[in-house]
């Protein structure tokens, strides 16, 4: 009854507050968005300038998707006014590549493609060599057939266990994406309202009243808990629907883990907000308690860490919350495959709204 | 006449500040009870104690025979804070629902409450605005039907009169003593004099302590001077 109240009012509140409705419902939608466009887009082919450099590598080059233009010497000056990423120059046996290096990741791709494209280059040469060589022998020893095998270079057939040859960094990005931002609205509006009850006093107020302590916490996860679903689900179909984002697994099992994502955001936003004095205060946890869940959900793969961050990771929500996510959306895994993600989740939960209910206390001992 | 709010022997303190000391109150059933004193003095923290809001370091409390803190207890006290604790991105009519509701009433009830408290302090035409376009005065009136919501059998009024006009005022008063006819117990904070004068009992509160009490007459008396005021001064000055 007194639970329903809350829901109630907290309904009418929020539907009144067009920005933060805003804020939770489209905001997640346009960052969804500008990601998705940003992180699909085709890669620039790089520059190469190249000073006394054999045809046939020029063309290897060429088809490896690099431009290559013949430049006069290797200085700064004809890097930076050509607007290369890189100058690669022989000089008899020796081969020099100098590099701008201004964005690390695309020059070590090129870096890699020319050495590829010297290494075949060589192969070939090597081979066509090989060829004479045993043909000048043939014809020294007539009557002796030797025969040598062509070798082709053998094609290898990739498959994919996860996703296929066209998946990009986002499919497998956008899951955490989707799971942060039920994640990082839930907790900023739902710890702001709390905040508000009790710096004007209505919470106060409403603890001079027989509700019960636990009456207050699940009232508020409640109320905010269904803003969370519809939010879970326009993002989620948003994403899928729009954005063509992969779902491998059921759309339910996302909306199930997005729930369990924004019922820890609520307890532990309205747990939080008992340690902010202001709307200011409140901001000043998003670097500490939401940015860092970012960096462990999965962006950055767990087998990579240092041990005592494996361990600082395992402490995160959005560690369990990014492996769910991921599970379903792009390795479709089913619910008993991310069980154990699930249940961390309750747990962590489940803690905070026992310290809420506690905390409380602070208003009115019974 | 059998007491209502028994105070014992009541301390408090915030850190090393004694906030209240020593504090006995004796209110008896169907009176209107006057605490008054500057600001500063304790009577928000002793009313906080009362309602059950707070806790005394010290000593205990009794509500209608009830220990205090007591969950039952706060469904047949009708509390006003000193600050306008009020949903102001709501109507007027949807914080008194809410509280309502919160007081376990049903629809019919609802209705008739809020009907009738939202009548006494004269907001009925302004109900279906929303609270943030109130103006302080009606904030506080807004409050004091919110206090008034579930019927209940003790009012505790924490400065209700403030930002409230003289003419409202005088309603608000008026409508007092009729919840007093009508067998209801109040207990009112105020640093006013003339509103003293208007209590059946009055305790003085200075530095967390009641330095003299009785009816507004007996005080007069006892100090043989015409105005409360002047009884105020010269009480807190017998004490330094």
């Amino acid at each position: 009854m007194s639970i329903l109240a809350l829901v109630k009012r907290i309904f009418h509140q929020m539907l009144r507050d067009k920005r933060a409705l805003a804020l939770m419902m489209v905001a997640p939608l346009l960052v969804l968005t500008l990601l998705n466009y940003l992180l699909a887009g085709n890669a620039v082919d790089p520059r190469l300038g190249v000073i006394d450099a054999d045809d046939k590598l020029v063309e290897r080059l060429k088809d490896n998707d690099i431009i290559v233009l013949q430049v006069e010497e290797n200085t700064k000056d004809i890097l930076l006014d050509r607007d290369l990423d890189g100058i690669l120059e022989f000089a008899g046996e020796e081969i020099s590549l100098t590099l701008t290096n201004d964005q690390p990741n695309a020059a070590k791709a090129l870096q890699v493609k020319v050495q590829q494209a010297i290494a075949a280059e060589k192969a070939k040469e090597q081979a066509t060599n090989l060829s004479t060589f045993m043909e000048t022998i043939q014809s020294k020893l007539p009557g002796v057939p030797v025969k040598m095998e062509q070798v082709n270079a053998p094609e290898i057939n990739t498959s994919y266990l996860y996703g296929n040859q066209d998946t990009i960094f986002f499919d497998q990005l956008s899951p955490i994406l989707v799971g942060f931002f039920v994640f990082f609205f839930v907790f900023l509006i739902s710890g702001i309202a709390l905040l508000r009850e009790r710096t004007t006093g209505t919470l106060e107020r409403l603890l001079a009243t027989p509700i019960l302590r636990r009456e207050i916490v699940f009232g508020y996860l409640m109320g905010y808990g269904l803003f969370a679903v519809i939010q879970t689900i326009i993002v989620v179909t948003y994403a899928i629907k729009v954005l063509d984002i992969t779902l491998v697994g059921s759309f339910w099992n996302v909306v199930i883990i997005n729930l369990t994502l924004a019922l820890v955001a609520l307890s532990l936003g309205i747990l939080l907000s008992a340690f902010a004095n202001s709307e200011f205060q409140m901001m000043q946890f998003i670097p500490i308690a939401i940015i860092p869940q970012v960096f462990f959900a999965g962006i950055f793969p767990f087998e990579s860490m240092a041990g005592w961050m494996q361990v600082l990771a395992k402490c995160m929500p959005m560690y369990y919350g990014g492996s769910a996510l991921v599970g379903v959306m792009y390795k479709g895994l089913g619910l008993s495959d991310i069980r154990n993600d699930l249940f961390v989740l309750l747990g962590f939960a489940l803690v905070f709204i026992v310290l809420n209910i506690v905390a409380l206390k602070k208003y009115r001992k019974i | 006449m059998s007491s209502t709010i028994v105070i014992n022997d009541v301390s408090k303190s915030f850190g090393k500040k004694l906030v209240l000391n020593q504090i006995n109150l004796n209110v008896e059933s169907g009176c209107i009870y006057g605490l008054i004193g500057p600001s500063g003095s304790g009577k928000t923290t002793l009313v906080k104690i009362i309602v059950g809001m707070d806790s005394p370091n010290q000593g205990d409390v009794q509500v209608l025979n009830t220990a205090v803190p007591n969950l039952k207890l706060l469904q047949r006290i009708g509390y006003m804070a000193q600050a306008d604790a009020l949903y102001s991105d709501l109507t007027g009519e949807e914080n008194l629902a809410f509280f309502a509701s919160l007081f376990k009433l049903n629809k019919t009830a609802q209705k008739q409450r809020i009907a009738y408290a939202a009548g006494l302090v004269n907001l009925t035409a302004d109900l279906k605005k929303k609270v943030e376009n109130y103006s302080g005065g009606m904030k506080r009136r807004l409050s004091l039907a919110v206090a008034l919501i579930q019927d209940p059998e003790i009012l505790i009024l924490d400065e209700p009169t403030v930002g409230i006009d003289p003419e409202l005022r005088q309603s608000i008063w008026a409508e007092l003593y009729r919840l007093k006819d009508a067998g209801k117990t109040i207990l009112i904070t105020t640093h006013v004099m003339d509103e003293a004068e208007k209590c059946d009992r009055l305790a003085m509160v200075r530095d967390g302590e009641i330095i003299t009490s009785g009816s507004p007459a007996e005080l007069k008396k006892q100090f043989e001077i015409t105005s409360l005021e002047e009884v105020f001064l010269k009480a807190g000055g017998k004490q330094r």
